[in-house]
């Protein structure tokens, strides 16, 4: 199995996964699948400037095989964001949590109990 | 190099960052530099505007690298316009706040509004793909905290569906990157929009892929229709304040269609070439049917407005989607039209709502309260800039939208949508306006609680508002030539590529 298809299966399937749990109605799986999309993310666009093993990030005169620092540098900056939101979601979660008793996306109780 | 240009970011992130460290305690001292810095955009916007007027385009190499390696800013007509109304909005948004006291009602409101101002000046600036998303992180997170301001059980469980809808939201805007940047290998949109056009057949699919990709995320904030089911919501629970500089938060959405669509994926384009074109009319088409028909079923007055907000976006993104140049003057007209009457109506409300008590902004009579007069006045132009009637801006915005669009094929269309939810929203607002204030007379029973009496300087915001739709109106001849030269601007992107990848090294011009 090449690297290729290796890294394109594993974006695949934390995608689905990812998607999956976005799906769901209660926000901890939300917040777990919105972890998962931004894994897939991550890695999709590190792969965005070809999977290159063994080569130094910098162009130099006279080197002919070299990987693209850009995308690294853009994984960078969305790690971070993700990351930050990721907390805030948790922290949002909670607090609606504490204040409405459920922790259904709706903010609406179970479903036996009837739609709000 | 002309640093003007960067000050529209600069001075919010500075302000933002004094107002958090140094005025937390002095609520005076905050507002009155919030207040300022406010006022010093809209003179600096009104100067960017001056130099955008005749046709130049500045960019600004940020660390003064060149162009594709480094990240420019770039400012033409239709981004000068877009600076130039979010200032006027914020300063209005501002004064509404400190008059009504909205931010006593908890911490940090004013470094978060110009954290929110940064991301919308960034985004209305940048000429890089990635920065944009950054912006758009910035606007996000800044609009995430403005929205929860206040606080408040509806408020938090709106606020968890609104950050969970833009989380993916910016996932979606990072794959579209992510495929764009490696079909071609650049992030900065000018250089975007050549190396588009030289593609080989072979990555045209995959280009195309990524400019639709690219496109949903735009109209998602833009609240075009599978996807506005995250706005009534959101809108209608936060503060109407904060509902009304969101406004311009949908129109960042078609500012940012309008843009990569024109730059990038315009007539050179191949396979991508006007790739939202096919799919974006009938969506907006129904965007602005489900926008009026929410009007009539809204059972608050902050609902009414959100969904004015959408029907309002909707006609703009009608306008948009002919990509065609008369077509892309009048939803430049109508933009600034839409945004300030929608935030007029939040306002508008807002004093309503205050002024009765436990009703709230519920769309039920109640008793006559302090201020009615003035305040029916105020709701019964906003209503009238909204539905588009005469004599406000609405109307010759609309007109020029159907003017425009009388030679397209879907012509019949258009224009039986457009009159037809006119109609529909006349009908609303009369019926919101006779419930509020008409039948007031009827009501016997007297509020529990006595609420505040109206002092005029409340009435200052809406009516600066009003004076701006009303100033739009009178020289709707300036403003249609200016929106003209903006989309004569944009259709034609060589001027714009010339001067971002331009032999000037690092700026010059």
């Amino acid at each position: 199995m090449t690297l290729e298809m290796l890294v394109a299966s594993a974006i695949g399937l934390l995608t689905a996964a990812g998607i999956y749990l976005c799906l769901r109605g209660r926000t901890f799986p939300v917040v777990l699948g919105l972890a998962m999309l931004s894994y897939a993310i991550n890695v999709f666009l590190f792969s965005m400037g070809r999977l290159i093993v063994d080569r130094p990030p910098i162009y130099q005169k006279g080197v002919d095989a070299y990987t693209d620092p850009l995308p690294q540098a853009l994984v960078l900056t969305a790690i971070v964001i993700s990351f930050g939101m990721t907390a805030l979601v948790v922290v949002l979660a909670l607090r609606t949590y504490l204040e409405t008793g459920t922790d259904h996306v709706d903010g609406t109780p179970d479903e036996r109990d009837g739609p709000a | 190099m002309n640093h003007l240009l960067i000050v529209p970011i600069a001075l919010p992130a500075f302000v933002a960052a004094l107002t958090l460290l140094g005025m937390r305690r002095t609520l005076a001292l905050g507002r009155a530099f919030s207040a300022s810095a406010c006022l010093a955009l809209v003179l600096i916007a009104l100067g960017l505007l001056w130099q955008a007027s005749d046709g130049t385009i500045t960019r600004y190499a940020l660390g003064d690298w060149p162009a594709p390696f480094g990240i420019v800013l770039v400012l033409d007509r239709f981004s000068a316009l877009m600076l130039l109304m979010t200032s006027l909005l914020a300063l209005a948004v501002l004064v509404h706040v400190m008059v009504t006291g909205l931010d006593r009602r908890g911490w940090h409101f004013h470094p978060l509004f110009h954290f929110q101002l940064l991301g919308l000046n960034g985004a209305f600036l940048t000429g890089d793909l990635f920065n944009l998303f950054v912006f758009f992180e910035v606007l996000l997170i800044a609009s995430y905290g403005l929205m929860l301001h206040g606080q408040g059980t509806a408020r938090l469980q709106a606020g968890v569906q609104y950050v969970i809808i833009n989380l993916v939201g910016s996932t979606l805007f990072l794959v579209a990157v992510g495929i764009l940047y490696g079909v071609t290998g650049t992030l900065n949109m000018a250089d975007l929009a050549v190396r588009v056009a030289a593609a080989p057949a072979s990555d045209q699919g995959l280009i195309r892929a990524g400019a639709q990709l690219l496109i949903v995320v735009f109209a998602l904030k833009a609240a075009l229709l599978p996807l506005h089911l995250w706005l009534p919501r959101t809108y209608a629970n936060t503060s109407a304040p904060v509902a009304a500089l969101f406004a311009i938060m949908t129109k960042v959405g078609v500012y940012s269609i309008i843009r990569v669509t024109t730059l990038a994926f315009g007539d050179d384009a191949g396979a991508a070439a006007w790739a939202p074109a096919s799919w974006m009319l009938p969506a907006a088409l129904l965007t602005v049917v489900i926008g009026f028909i929410g009007l009539l079923a809204a059972s608050r007055l902050f609902e009414l407005a959100a969904f004015a907000i959408i029907g309002s976006t909707g006609t703009l993104l009608v306008a948009v989607a002919l990509f065609e140049q008369s077509a892309l003057a009048a939803a430049i007209y109508y933009l600034p039209h839409s945004t300030l009457a929608g935030a007029l109506l939040f306002l508008t409300a807002d004093l309503i709502a205050r002024r009765r008590a436990d009703l709230d902004d519920r769309l039920q009579p109640g008793p006559r309260h302090a201020g009615i007069e003035p305040l029916s006045l105020i709701f019964l132009l906003a209503a009238v800039a909204l539905a588009g009637l005469p004599p406000l801006s609405g109307f010759v915005g609309k007109l020029l939208v159907l003017d425009a669009a009388r030679d397209h094929a879907a012509a019949p269309w258009i224009w039986a949508t457009i009159l037809g939810t006119t109609f529909l929203a006349i009908i609303a607002f009369a019926r919101a306006g006779s419930l509020l204030f008409w039948k007031s007379a009827q009501v016997e029973t007297l509020p529990r609680t006595r609420p505040p009496d109206l002092r005029p300087l409340a009435l200052l915001p809406a009516s600066g508002l009003l004076a701006l739709l009303a100033l739009l109106t009178i020289f709707a001849g300036p403003a249609t030539g200016y929106a003209g030269e903006a989309a004569a601007q944009l259709l034609s992107p060589q001027l714009y590529i010339e001067t971002v990848l331009g032999g000037h090294r690092g700026g010059v011009r």
